[in-house]
């Protein structure tokens, strides 16, 4: 295959790469001055990557001798990233303005790590694999540490450095240890290796591996780091790590488990089903004593990552199609969650991250209320909410895989989860008003949180045949 | 009405006015959630009005595949429909009810009932089993607002009880649900309830159901959260409560539970039974020492819906037929009882039965009122309350007469606390100067507690207009759940065949077309008794 062909296949990225690289001398010779003008044309840029994905790319085969998939499941998941990466970019100026100067690198990083993430769901090697997570890891230390001045941004920054590298060195030695016994990086001749006798040596690469990608989604065990770096990054920071790379590691985590462990699937399920379990329980238990809602919102999305990767545990298509279905869902909810968050500012405009700040706003904004009620309901995935229906389609797999003490541990995991999205509802909603906050000042977000309720509102069950055909397609390209 | 989306436009009627009321003025939203409340009850007059008794099992069907995995199919029986005019026929009082004593919050107040309406509709319209569960568990949202907005001192735990138990119960049915669905391959109800699930399936299944209907009824003892719900609820979110929304427990086991494991309702049959049992007798024993009225009503709605489980597992005619009108009697006469605390609540602001005393002497309009609802309550003939209970009775006493026996103890209580509440706030000095200054009922109160009356009546005097719809649907059940009836121990034995045929002939000449129906189906069973 020629060069030629191989770039027009990864034209997404081929387009993020120049579109970062030329914004970034932008904003080295014109400085923040230009930040809004350079936000602006990051989210023209993510956009032309997202209309790439039309042609060849979206759909076409391999690229580089199969170190890259063009196929409609990266596809659907490079859609998601691009359209959280934009959102996150939107969002940004107003906050940032509020808070000191937004530093014009910001959408320049998020492209950057967009370029990576495109590479982490396209991977069909090991080393793309590697190499696409770092890049997407690295903009993304960078991020959360953005507000230099603030301790808790600075603090964010290094923590999931450190703890970022840590899993990068498991998963980086998981990933030599499977080079080792099977002798190659390729997804497809993994497969071959792993299919026959499981070695030591090729069940610890196994273990490794999948631990290192857990990290990267926050799943329990090694979530440690979620509360934290949510908390303390800047809130639409906290928007983009909640959900661009969240989708990004977990297509990422599907594909590896499909494409080069599928074989093994005995071997992963059981870590599947330990941390989807430990996930949902420990993401629903610990919520519930926060007080602040960044927080809360971290040990959510712990939550939900342990319900998509029931869908994993159930393997076959229907399953993949679940988890992408609830990735779908979530990014929908989660970037919804947080525009909310970013709303909360007193009347001085000084951003409050309290839940009992929230106390009352029923009455002082019933809009803003409405809305986050509508998201802390879906995400508990009560019906007639879109949050149900990916829980749904997850335990259906589950079932149809014949997973059922799995199916009913789960979901009985749920109803804990379902307090403490209960308990927001009870502030906002039950108590009596705190001080009001500041008015809305950007129809922009305002519209974004509406579209977004609107998505997740009954109305998104008109969707399902839609949705449920681009992901059962996305999911039967990975078999 | 052939291709008129008569039940589609049911439940878009309230969700319209919902969505109309959050974005008016207080007394605008009243007036629009009355006039929705009534437009729906015209149409549920036209519902019966034009629904063929005797014609197909499902009417007004609608169908449209909307949702890729599931469709919005709709559809009614005779059971279905008796359950949605009480609903609609509940709605408009619920609303009046609310009228003055809710000042706080009133259009949000209106939305989330009406919510709950359109809600309500879609549970005992719904014809596919996700969507029916959608509606079902999607009621939990405006009621858990209702509770927790609106509701009294302990308004939040008793919100959170109520979400997290009734949501728990449902999980797990849904896991069933979608084992069902896999094995048999569709979403559509009326196939389900006429599939064959493996005997050893059914268990699990069932269980999974009865986790879910056993919370919704409540049956003991699964029924903690109603009491603490109830006394926290406004009075209209009590009168929905009772009337319309614990009849979805009882509608599951007939839709559900029933027709689908014949076998594995037969199995627990005496686990439900047992329940029932305890229940009808704890919970009245229960309710003759609480001081609360709202809670002695509650605890009195947890030994009516044993009734109800009591008849339902009896496995023959009278006992389901008996428990249908136990619930549409109950939702009527536990609804006006909610209403009628709520007049004396409105004045006195206490639910305290010891803090009234004497009410029939400055309120004579009122206590004649209660005292209608509290003969009702306790099953006086000529009231709906006989009707149920007696024929549940009926069906409990052919089944096993130990059952029977105990049930009807509970009748004996029923009258006891019922009584005793009644004396207590009605008769005796009226030797408190708040409570004599209370005035009578208002023109609207009448006009509200009316209607609850006549339906009571009806109900008591002819209730033929409420069986005649349901019994076709009746005997479907029955042809679906016969072949695993257990074995009753009020069958006939073999003793003096002659003795015993003369004294038919000369005994029962009235009334022996219904006698000459019953040998009929006892002959087989008697036969099966001797193979034992």
């Amino acid at each position: 295959m020629s060069i030629a062909a191989s770039l027009s296949l990864t034209l997404p990225e081929v387009i993020l790469s120049v579109g970062s690289i030329v914004l970034m001398l932008a904003a080295a010779y014109r400085g923040d001055g230009a930040t809004r003008g350079i936000s602006w044309a990051a989210v023209a840029v993510l956009a032309a990557a997202g209309l790439a994905l039309l042609g060849p790319a979206g759909n076409g085969g391999d690229a580089f001798d199969g170190l890259y998939h063009a196929d409609s499941f990266a596809a659907l998941a490079k859609v998601l990233i691009y359209i959280a990466a934009g959102v996150s970019i939107i969002v940004a100026p107003t906050f940032f303005a509020r808070g000191g100067q937004l530093r014009a690198e910001y959408p320049v990083l998020i492209l950057l790590s967009s370029v990576g993430m495109g590479m982490m769901v396209s991977a069909g090697d090991l080393l793309t694999l590697y190499v696409g997570l770092e890049l997407q890891s690295l903009a993304a230390y960078v991020l959360a540490s953005l507000m230099r001045r603030d301790n808790r941004s600075a603090e964010a920054g290094l923590k999931y450095f450190v703890l970022g590298a840590l899993a990068s060195g498991i998963l980086l030695y998981g990933i030599s240890l499977l080079y080792g016994f099977t002798g190659s990086t390729m997804f497809g001749v993994i497969a071959t290796a792993v299919g026959g006798e499981l070695s030591t040596g090729l069940l610890f690469g196994l273990v490794f591996v999948m631990a290192g990608l857990a990290f990267k989604i926050s799943a329990v065990p090694f979530h440690m780091w979620t509360p934290d770096v949510y908390e303390g990054a800047p809130t639409p920071v906290t928007a983009f790590f909640a959900s661009a790379p969240k989708v990004a590691a977990m297509a990422l985590l599907v594909r590896v488990a499909v494409e080069a462990l599928g074989p093994a699937a005995d071997a992963w399920q059981q870590i599947v089903i330990f941390t989807a379990l430990a996930s949902t329980i420990l993401g629903g238990v610990a919520a519930i004593g926060q007080t602040n809602i960044k927080r809360l919102l971290a040990y959510s999305s712990i939550n939900n990552v342990g319900f998509a990767l029931i869908g994993l545990a159930a393997g076959g298509e229907a399953g993949v199609a679940a988890v992408m279905f609830y990735m779908t869902v979530y990014v929908a909810m989660t970037l919804g969650s947080f525009l909310c968050v970013l709303q909360m500012r007193d009347t001085y405009g000084r951003q409050v991250e309290t839940i009992a700040s929230l106390s009352g706003l029923s009455r002082t904004r019933p809009g803003l209320a409405a809305a986050l009620a509508i998201f802390m309901f879906s995400l508990a995935g009560i019906p007639p909410l879109f949050g149900f229906w990916p829980k749904f389609l997850v335990f259906d797999a589950a079932v149809a895989a014949g997973l059922l003490p799995l199916a009913v541990i789960g979901i009985a995991t749920s109803v804990i989860g379902a307090y403490y999205y209960l308990r927001i509802v009870k502030t906002m909603y039950f108590d009596e008003p705190a001080a009001e906050f500041a008015q809305s000042d950007s129809p922009v977000e305002g519209g974004l949180i509406a579209l977004s309720a609107l998505f997740v509102s009954p109305l998104g069950y008109l969707l399902i045949p839609v949705l449920g055909t681009v992901t059962v397609n996305a999911a039967r390209a990975l078999f | 009405m052939n291709g008129f989306p008569i039940l589609t436009l049911m439940i878009a009627v309230p969700l319209l006015a919902a969505l109309g009321c959050l974005f008016t003025s207080a007394s605008n939203a009243r007036v629009i959630a009355l006039l929705a409340t009534f437009v729906n009850l015209a149409l549920g007059i036209l519902l019966w009005v034009n629904f063929d008794i005797g014609g197909a099992q499902w009417q007004f069907v609608e169908r449209a595949d909307l949702f890729g995995r599931f469709a919005w199919a709709l559809g009614i029986d005779g059971i279905a429909l008796l359950l949605i005019m009480l609903s609609v026929f509940l709605m408009p009082i619920c609303i009046g009810v609310s009228w003055e004593a809710v000042q706080k919050r009133v259009p949000e107040y209106m939305a989330a009932f009406l919510l709950v309406e359109a809600l309500m509709i879609g549970v005992f319209t719904a014809q596919d089993l996700f969507l029916f569960y959608i509606f079902f568990e999607a009621g939990l949202i405006p009621m858990y607002l209702i509770i927790g907005i609106w509701g009294g001192a302990d308004r939040i735990y008793a919100s959170y009880k109520f979400f997290l138990y009734t949501l728990l119960g449902s999980v797990l049915m849904l896991i069933a649900m979608l084992w069902m669905v896999n094995v048999a391959g569709t979403t559509d109800i009326p196939t389900l309830m006429a599939y064959d699930f493996p005997a050893e399936a059914q268990t699990w299944l069932w269980l999974a159901f009865f986790a879910s209907f056993a919370v919704k009824m409540p049956m003991w003892p699964f029924h903690t959260w109603l009491p603490d719900a109830h006394v926290q609820a406004p009075t209209a979110g009590s009168v929905i409560l009772a009337g319309v929304l614990l009849k979805m427990g009882g509608y599951g086991f007939i839709r559900f539970s029933l027709p689908m494991f014949p076998e594995a309702s037969a199995q627990f049959m005496w686990l439900v039974m047992g329940l029932s049992m305890i229940a009808v007798v704890v919970t009245s024993l229960i309710a003759l020492v609480q001081s609360d009225m709202k809670k002695l009503i509650a605890y009195s709605s947890v030994a009516h819906m044993a009734f109800v489980t009591i008849g339902l597992f009896a496995f023959n005619r009278q006992g389901i037929e008996g428990a249908m009108l136990v619930m549409l009697s109950h939702g009527l006469v536990s609804g006006a009882l909610f209403a009628c605390v709520g007049v004396i609540y409105d004045r006195l602001h206490t639910r305290e039965i010891a803090r009234y005393g004497g009410l029939s002497d400055n309120m004579p309009k009122y206590a004649i009122f209660f005292l209608f609802f509290t003969m009702a309550s306790i099953g006086l003939p000529g009231t709906s309350g006989f009707v149920g209970e007696f024929l549940s009775l009926v069906g409990a006493y052919e089944a096993n007469s130990w059952v029977a026996f105990v049930a009807t103890t509970g009748i004996i209580l029923g009258a006891a606390y019922m009584l005793y509440l009644y004396r207590r706030v009605a008769y005796g000095p009226l030797d408190k100067p708040d409570v004599a200054a209370m005035p009578d009922l208002s023109l609207r109160e009448i006009s509200l507690l009316t209607p609850l009356v006549a339906a009571a009546l009806w109900m008591g005097v002819y209730p033929e207009s409420f069986l005649a719809p349901m019994r076709p649907d009746v005997t479907a059940l029955l042809a679906r759940i016969e072949r695993a009836a257990p074995p009753s121990d009020a069958q006939p034995t073999p003793g003096n065949p002659a003795a015993a045929a003369a004294a038919h002939g000369s005994g029962h000449g009235s009334g022996h077309g219904e006698a000459a129906g019953h040998g009929e189906t006892e002959q087989p069973a008697a036969a099966h008794g001797e193979a034992h």
